[in-house]
């Protein structure tokens, strides 16, 4: 499928991303105006606090997005994940020119004729509405010009946090090597920040005294000067209300996060429906990067979201990796409601861990379940592994040397897609691969099980907020209903109708249902 | 009176002691950076001064409200002053429209202005002033200071980027009309024929003070050296500079 056909069957979803990132532009245009506008003009009067002020917004501009992101996520009132933390960092970004250009744009008003306004008999504020802010307005136009310009790249970003938007097909298409779906968000995205640009410069240029064409005539001018304040005036109370207005609506009874990845928006998606069909209202929070998942469900920004104990048991509570899937599960269970005040559900009945993964033809040949059944066939196997295998705590290094395994070479290491084609072309002949990646059963691959328990156990389970829980027993009820639900090889079809066939994730878990009867 | 700046060693104002009475044309004749226009500003209370005090209509500028003071105040700006983003209309209309004056008062007023300092209304009523010649645009400058019908007037080289048939026209002009209106005019030029046109009392000021303050023909007959420098430039023959005074003489004290 080339680009145009995606952008032909995906344009109504194309679109409705453009909006959302153009709703965000210009809320968060809106409020930095509103911000910055008045900022600007208290700093041409209080010319000690210039500079000060000025080096705080360049400081602020400098913060890299995601970390800025990551700051927000904690905060109560202005962070959170979604829309909302996207605008505050989107108008953080936006403040340095607005303010810079609007101190520039009121500075750069010629001296004499300020002073005739005075002399004139204006009032402070006649001055400024009727000739510094007419005056100034092109520069502090400008300004507004390169802050939307900077706000439709960072508002891509935004995505990471849930914030929606165009970003989503980039990240997505980042996660699943897509290069249609990079290009669907990327394009629209550079479109949308030449139109704000073409626009707001056009617009500049009509306000521009000294640029205007000759024969305008200054009554028709000065209504486009009034039509300008007016429809600015009226973004910035919309933008506003808007902001407040979503501010205040409230939430679903749950919120569903899930990683960014295929199989935990899948699983996510799972909970949210099974939620759904309890008559909860569910609010989706998924494809958080990074560590926001947790952060957000600690700070009650979501409710709920899949995890791996492994992940959990390691990478969140730093505990050193055990090969015990019991102990493991009781741990993180127990250490989770005692220090996050989080449930962690029953396992959902499948692991995703690394899968050593063998030909199927190869596996009835030999008579292959488990790896020590590979052992004496591995000197004359030729091994391909992915870049994080070969460099994990719990890859490559210690499987070998738990198995006492050795190849006829030394592993090549490759990408994780190529190094399955790579098997299924028999170009090696063993590879650790993801337990539940769907490819397993499109190419016929076996996985041998880990009958020496080397491989840390990541068995999926859901965590949900334990205050939520008692507030809402159906949800419970929703929780104990997945419990096992889901086999290993559910799990890759499942996948597998996502990236490979490129379902719609909501249409593939509603027919799993169905089927499941649940 | 006196003004100066921080920083800056002698005072650009130095004991400035001047009277100006209600209905006169007080010239202010002196050459570039005698501190003409600082004097202006600390009429209207663009400046305040350091020590001493000005006092308009026998209240100390301090005490009066800086707008109030302004708006009763025309002002002609040197070079102008114009308000770039506004038409001819509007700078005219400009504290007309301050003061909250009916638009269709304030049309009629500022078509009878622009009438007045020779600019036909139809032709330039809808222009900017980056589309008006130098001598134009001074002519907006005095049909804005004129607007709001004013008692005091302050005017700073109205006439001075005016060709010179122009300027002896709108000269012939303003006497004419100050005649018929009486307000209180100051007015700052460095031209003396200008000065000896217009004037009821010139005062000649140099580096900040006030060297001489008299009628024009005691101007013409003094020999104060300055004054007898600005004569030289007329370049008249004695008798004719005697005889000129002599007809000053005979038109009386006002103009
Ligand atoms: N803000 C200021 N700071 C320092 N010196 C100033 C300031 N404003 C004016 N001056 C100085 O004060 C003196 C008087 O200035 P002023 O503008 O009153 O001169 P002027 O008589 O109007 O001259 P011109 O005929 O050229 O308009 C000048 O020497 C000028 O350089
Ligand atoms: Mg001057």
């Amino acid at each position: 499928m080339n680009f145009f056909q995606f952008a032909a069957r995906n344009w109504r979803e194309i679109l409705a991303l453009a909006g959302e990132h153009l709703a965000l532009v210009v809320k968060a245009m809106a409020i930095a105006v509103a911000v910055g506008l008045p900022t600007g003009i208290w700093l041409t009067r209080r010319t000690a606090l210039k500079r000060p002020v000025l080096a705080l917004a360049g400081v602020l501009q400098t913060v890299p997005s995601l970390a800025l992101f990551g700051f927000l996520i904690p905060l109560s009132f202005i962070g959170g994940i979604g829309t909302r933390s996207a605008i505050v960092a989107l108008v953080i970004y936006s403040l340095l020119p607005i303010i810079r250009n609007t101190v520039t744009g009121i500075e750069g008003v010629d001296r004499s004729v300020r002073e005739a306004a005075v002399a004139m008999g204006m009032t402070d504020w006649q001055v400024l509405w009727q000739v510094e802010l007419p005056l100034a307005s092109p520069v502090i136009l400008a300004g507004v010009r390169v802050a939307t310009v900077i706000s439709v790249g960072v508002a891509t970003i935004a995505a990471a946090i849930g914030a929606g938007g165009l970003g989503t097909y980039i990240f997505r298409g980042l996660r699943q090597y897509d290069n249609n779906l990079i290009l669907a968000g990327a394009i629209p995205a550079a479109l949308l920040a030449l139109a704000a640009d073409a626009g707001l410069g056009l617009l500049e240029s009509r306000l521009d005294v000294n640029k205007r064409r000759a024969g305008a005539r200054g009554r028709g001018d000065a209504r486009v000067r009034r039509a300008f304040w007016a429809t600015l005036a009226l973004v910035v109370a919309l933008g506003l209300a808007f902001a407040v207005w979503r501010g205040g609506a409230r939430r679903a009874d749950v919120v569903v996060g899930s990683k960014d990845f295929t199989e935990s928006v899948i699983l996510g998606e799972v909970l949210a429906q099974t939620l759904e069909a309890r008559g909860l209202r569910v609010e989706r929070q998924f494809e958080l990067g990074g560590n926001l998942p947790q952060d957000s469900l600690v700070a009650g920004k979501i409710d709920a979201y899949p995890e791996y104990t492994g992940t959990s048991l390691m990478a969140i509570l730093k505990h050193p990796p055990s090969t015990d899937a019991h102990a493991v599960y009781e741990q993180v269970k127990r250490e989770y409601a005692e220090r996050f005040d989080v449930e962690v559900g029953p396992p959902l009945g499948f692991e995703d861990t690394f899968a050593i993964l063998v030909r199927g033809d190869d596996a009835r040949r030999l008579n292959l379940h488990t790896v020590s059944d590979a052992i004496p066939h591995a000197r004359e196997w030729r091994a391909g592994f992915g870049q994080d295998f070969m460099s994990r705590a719990d890859g490559y290094e210690g499987f070998a040397h738990a198995y006492d395994l050795r190849f006829a070479a030394r592993p090549r290491e490759m990408d994780l897609s190529l190094s399955y084609r790579a098997l299924a072309g028999k170009e090696v002949d063993i590879i650790a691969g993801n337990s539940t990646d769907g490819m397993i059963a499109t190419l016929n691959l076996v996985q041998l099980a880990d009958d020496r328990h080397y491989f840390p156990p990541y068995e999926a389970v859901m965590l949900f907020r334990r205050q939520t829980l008692a507030r809402l027993p159906v949800a419970r009820e929703a929780l104990q209903r997945l419990a096992g639900a889901i086999t290993t090889e559910e799990m890759r079809e499942l996948n597998y109708e996502v990236d490979g066939k490129k379902r719609a994730v909501a249409d593939v878990v509603r027919e799993w249902r169905e089927r499941k009867g649940l | 009176m006196t003004y100066a700046v921080p920083g800056v060693a002698a005072p650009i104002i130095s004991n400035l002691e001047l009277e100006i009475h209600r209905g006169e044309t007080l010239v202010l004749l002196g050459e570039s950076g005698c501190g003409k226009t600082t004097t202006l500003k600390l009429i209207n209370r663009l400046l305040l001064p350091t020590a001493g005090a000005v006092l308009v209509e026998g209240r100390d500028t301090r005490e009066w409200n800086a707008i109030e003071l302004r708006r009763r105040t025309g002002y002609v700006i040197q070079e102008a002053g114009l308000f770039p983003h506004f038409t001819v209309e509007r700078n005219v209309a400009l504290v007309p429209a301050l003061e909250g004056w009916g638009a269709a008062r304030t049309s009629e007023r500022v078509a009878e202005m622009l009438k007045l300092v020779g600019l036909r209304p139809e032709k330039f009523a809808g222009r900017l002033p980056r589309e008006l010649s130098g001598g134009q645009r001074q002519r907006v400058g005095v049909a804005r200071a004129l607007a709001a019908d004013p008692p005091l007037l302050v005017l700073d080289e109205p006439f001075g980027a005016l060709d010179p048939l122009t300027r002896a026209a709108l000269q012939q002009e303003f006497s004419a009309l100050q005649k018929r209106l009486g307000k209180t005019v100051v007015f700052v030029t460095h031209d003396v024929r200008e000065a000896l046109l217009v004037a009821t009392r010139i005062g000649l000021m140099h580096a900040g003070r006030l060297v001489l303050l008299d009628t024009p023909q005691n101007f013409l007959r003094s020999d104060e050296p300055r004054a007898l420098a600005y004569r030289e430039t007329l370049r008249l023959p004695e008798e004719t500079a005697a005889a000129l005074a002599q007809t000053l003489d005979a038109r009386g004290d006002g103009v």
